[in-house]
C-alpha cells in the first residue's frame, strides 16, 4: 500500500494557476501516470484552481488550499476555498453555463473535470465557500520484459 | 504565452505558443485583436495551436471570442494542429462545429 500526501496553500493570483498545475502533475509522477493522464490531471486542477480566481474570490484575492492523496494508484484531489460560495450548484454545473458570460467564460470548467477525472463532487455553502473533490484511478504500469 | 502573426495568400495566420490559461489569455486576445484589426484583407484566419503545450477552458473561450470577432466582419476561422490534449478539450466542447480544424 503506497501512501502520500500533499498539501499547497496560496493566494488566488492568476499566476499560481500554472504553479498549482505543475506541482500537482510532479506529485504524481511517483504513479508513472501515461502523459494522457497527466494531462487530464493538470487540466481538471487548472479547472478548479481558476474557478477560485475569477468565481470565489472575484476582485479580491484568498486562499486557495489544493490537498492531493495517493493510494496505491488512486489519486485524490481536493480543492477549496473560503470565497463567496455557488448560489446553485445543480446549475453550476451545467455544460456551458457561466455566471459572467461577459468575460468570455465557456462555462465547460467543472464539465472538463468531470469529464477529465474519475469521481467529481462539489460542495459549497454561499458566503462560506466550496470544496471540490476529484479522483483519478491510474492504470498500473505495463511490466517490460 | 506568445502570439505571432503573418499575412499569406490572403490567409492570416496566427501562431500560439506557450501555456494558454486564464491569466495567459488576456495578453494573446489583446495581440490577437489587434492583429485581426490590421489584417481585415485576410479572407480567413487560420489559429495554429501546434505549440500551445498546455491549454484548459480558457482556450475554449478564447477561440470563441475571436471566432465572434472575425464573424462580424465575414471572416471565418479555421483551427490548426492542436496536439492530443487540446483537442480532447475542443471535441468536448463542440467548438469545431464553429471553427472547422484546417490541414
Amino acid at each position: 500500500m503506497t501512501k502520500n500526501y500533499l498539501k499547497l496553500q496560496f493566494y488566488s493570483y492568476p499566476r499560481n494557476q500554472a504553479f498549482a498545475r505543475d506541482a500537482v502533475a510532479a506529485f504524481c509522477v511517483e504513479l508513472n501516470p501515461s502523459l494522457s493522464d497527466l494531462s487530464d490531471v493538470k487540466t481538471a486542477v487548472s479547472e478548479a484552481v481558476t474557478n477560485c480566481t475569477v468565481h470565489a474570490y472575484r476582485d479580491t484575492a484568498g486562499l486557495v488550499t489544493v490537498e492531493c492523496e495517493i493510494e496505491d494508484n488512486k489519486l485524490h484531489i481536493k480543492v477549496s476555498d473560503s470565497g463567496q460560495g455557488i448560489e446553485d450548484v445543480e446549475k453550476a454545473v451545467q455544460p456551458f453555463y457561466t455566471s459572467q458570460p461577459s468575460d468570455e467564460r465557456s462555462g465547460m470548467g467543472f464539465t472538463i473535470m468531470q469529464t477529465f477525472m474519475d469521481e467529481f463532487s462539489v460542495n459549497s455553502v454561499k458566503g462560506e465557500g466550496t470544496v471540490v473533490y476529484m479522483s483519478k484511478c491510474f492504470k498500473p504500469e505495463v511490466e517490460n520484459a | 504565452m506568445t502570439v505571432t502573426g503573418y499575412l499569406q495568400a490572403n490567409t492570416l495566420y496566427l501562431s500560439l505558443a506557450g501555456e494558454m490559461d486564464e491569466c495567459s489569455s488576456r495578453e494573446a486576445r489583446a495581440r490577437c485583436d489587434r492583429l485581426i484589426d490590421e489584417n481585415l484583407s485576410a479572407k480567413r484566419i487560420v489559429i495554429n495551436l501546434s505549440d500551445v503545450a498546455f491549454m484548459d477552458s480558457t482556450g475554449i473561450g478564447f477561440l470563441i471570442g475571436r471566432y465572434k470577432k472575425a464573424a462580424k466582419m465575414n471572416i471565418p476561422v479555421f483551427i490548426q494542429k492542436p496536439n492530443f490534449a487540446a483537442d480532447k478539450i475542443l471535441n468536448l466542447s463542440g467548438i469545431y462545429s464553429l471553427i472547422p480544424k484546417a490541414e
